[in-house]
């Protein structure tokens, strides 16, 4: 029979375990010469790719967008890299293994947002925006207090989801390869930062397309591995999973986990909306020569997400019957107790299960590679967002050189890596699962309404974006300061004033809301003027013209 | 910065070709038309599972162990996956050559 111990784990973490880097304090474990030599080969093929890279990068457009020389597959891949984190592979699976079918719901909703992206966002981004996703949002509004307000927007999201990547990378790494959890963090922050600083966008993005390689073939490598126990039909899978559960037939439905309506809508819609909202993946779109690639670019990333969510599941089922009837895999050898490693470790000890230490080395290294390449793009995002929105545009007003701009960027990036590291050591003990709240909530109610408003609405209004704006980021900032992730678990409370996790189903309408009245009883002479401009803006959305190229290379 | 000066007088002439208003109908009838579709089966998905759940219980076919929920459940990610392979198909088929005509149109 199964533990229900390890279900509750892997329950309680999972807004932080879904999407971001799992939250566990983990145990270190022996040192894994396995994982440590093959994570070696592939830092040594980045660095190389980083090499050449640097000696490609010779622009600002070739240092923050790769010069949109990346073609629509190649960027879809990159994408796909950057949606699937460690922890997609880790916490879905895990919560499939717990859950059974309700982790299947969850998948389903961290999915959905993507054909919505597609069909309504993809283009527009790239024949509005050339470096950040400000540039769309500034492009008939004030320059300087709306690149201001954005460039903040973005560097909360990427601040919040650093830190969260970075606690992550330590407890993962202190458990899968034995390393010590400051050296783990260290490590990742500078790797980081030799991606960023020298190979920039070329540099970043191989790493993630390498990355994603290796966690499609990794993840596919096991599912394979798993289904050949039970002659690759999943009847069979069924029939053993529901033997082997202890809560059988229920598995194979939804049960428990969405008794809270309320509170799974709130999350399904941060999910949703907040990837729409999240600066280092709105910056992929600016990689590729034109909106054809964009487009196409998003096709290949959510057939590749779809196709990897739909393996992870198989991979949770299967694992009920490998590793749930297995005691070696946990504590003590109790069925009834604690999974060795926490209760995300489910794909690991599959690994190990059907593919042994050989195969479990490669599935860890592919995890830490899979951080640093999240982490890569963040740090990417932010320097962008301090040189070219706050530095080049707001405070020098655009009369800087190219030169000049990229020293910016550098020193912009180490500091950041410095930042990540640094707090990334501070909050080793703490639970941040509130911050993938906090930057999912920030990200689809600040960034995402005036993103999209910008886009479509002819009636926005500089007034109307900031404070709509402010409105969706002080009251997301609130909620999850009343949410039980921080009110109970950090600030010690007993019962929490708003109930939910995740604070989008209340602060994305209110932000809403405030960008539409405010811009409305704007009757300012710069609102006429930001009005009559959407039409020009319309036109180059719709067909392209004027548009950012693609630089030669 | 981005605001192309010397694209103003094009801008004017597209707006004011009846291609350009095809175009942006035909296009935005077909993004707004697979978005609901998409929103409204995930919502109906989300319905079912907190109001019927047992109807995602029931055997799927003659004593199968496999509910209907999960072929349910693969089929929504694959199904939306294909609505978005159509949309990218007909914008860089269809519509890039409608947008490519009306360009070449606005060029003096």
């Amino acid at each position: 029979m199964r533990p229900l111990r390890a279900l509750g784990l892997a329950g309680l973490c999972l807004p932080a375990c879904a999407l971001a880097a799992p939250v566990i304090v983990a145990e270190k474990q022996p040192l894994n010469l396995h994982a440590i030599g093959m994570f070696f080969v592939f830092v040594l093929g980045t660095l190389a790719i980083t090499w050449w890279a640097a000696r490609q990068t010779r622009s600002t457009a070739d240092f923050y967008t790769a010069g949109g020389g990346i073609s629509g597959f190649q960027n879809g891949l990159a994408i796909a890299g950057d949606y699937m984190s460690a922890a997609t592979l880790l916490g879905l699976s895990s919560l499939v293994f717990a859950k059974g079918y309700d982790g299947f719901i969850y998948t389903v909703a961290f999915f959905v947002g993507w054909p919505l992206i597609t069909f309504l966002m993809a283009e527009r981004l790239r024949n509005l925006g050339r470096f950040t996703f400000a540039d769309i949002v500034s492009y008939r509004l004030d320059q300087s207090r709306i690149r201001t307000f954005a460039a903040f927007g973005s560097l909360t999201v990427v601040c919040c989801y650093l830190v969260v990547q970075m606690v992550g990378a330590g407890q993962l790494i202190k458990l899968l390869f034995g390393l010590d959890y400051p050296v783990a963090v260290v490590v990742v922050g500078v790797l980081m930062l030799v991606y960023v600083i020298f190979g920039g966008m070329i540099a970043t993005t191989w790493v993630q397309i390498i990355k994603a390689v290796l966690l499609l073939a990794g993840g596919t490598a096991l599912a394979l591995m798993a289904m050949s126990r039970f002659g690759f039909s999943y009847e069979t899978l069924a029939a053993h999973a529901i033997d082997s559960h202890a809560i059988g037939k229920a598995i194979m439905g939804p049960g428990s986990m969405l008794a809270d309506p309320l509170n799974a809508a709130s999350m399904s819609l941060g999910l949703a909306f907040g990837i729409a909202g999240l600066p280092h993946i709105l910056m992929r779109f600016f990689t590729v020569p034109n909106a054809k690639e964009a487009r196409k670019s998003v096709f290949y990333a959510t057939g590749f997400i779809g196709f990897f969510f739909l393996v992870v599941v198989t991979l949770g089922y299967s694992a009920i019957v490998i590793v749930g009837t297995d005691p070696q895999y946990f504590v003590g050898g109790d069925l009834k107790g604690a999974l060795i490693g926490g209760g995300n470790m489910v794909a690991m000890h599959l690994a190990k299960a059907v593919g042994g230490n050989l195969f479990l080395g490669f599935l860890s290294a592919t995890a830490f590679a899979t951080i640093l390449a999240v982490v890569a793009g963040l740090a990417l995002a932010g320097a962008s967002a301090i040189s070219h929105d706050l530095y080049a545009t707001v405070l020098k007003k655009g009369r800087v050189s190219e030169r000049e701009e990229m020293r910016v960027t550098r020193i912009a990036t180490i500091g950041l890596g410095l930042v990540a590291i640094g707090l990334g050591i501070l909050f080793e003990k703490q639970n941040v699962a509130f911050l993938v709240g906090l930057t999912f909530g920030v990200a689809a109610s600040t960034n995402f309404p005036v993103l999209i408003m910008a886009m479509y609405w002819r009636d926005l209004t500089t007034r109307g974006a900031l404070w709509g704006g402010c409105a969706g980021l002080v009251s997301a900032l609130l909620l999850v300061i009343l949410s039980p992730a921080v009110w109970v678990t950090v600030l010690g409370n007993a019962k929490a004033i708003f109930p939910y996790d995740h604070p989008a189903l209340f602060s994305m309408p209110l932000a809403f809301l405030v960008i539409v009245v405010v811009s409305k009883l704007d009757r300012s002479a710069r609102a006429e003027r930001e009005r009559a401009a959407f039409d020009d803006q319309f036109v180059r959305a719709q067909t392209g013209l004027g548009a950012a190229a693609a630089s030669a290379h | 910065m981005d605001r192309p000066v010397s694209h103003a007088q094009s801008y004017d002439q597209i707006r004011n070709n009846p291609k350009f208003r095809q175009l942006v109908q035909s296009r935005s009838r077909l993004a707004w038309t697979l978005s609901a579709l998409v929103f409204g089966v995930y919502s109906l998905f989300m319905l079912i599972v907190a109001f019927a759940p047992q109807w995602l219980h029931r055997p799927f076919g003659e004593a199968s162990l496999l509910t209907t929920g999960i072929p349910v459940g693969a089929a929504l990610i694959v199904f939306s996956w294909l609505l978005t392979g159509w949309y990218v198909r007909s914008a860089n088929t269809r519509f890039d050559s409608l947008s490519a005509q009306i360009i070449e149109e606005s060029q003096p």
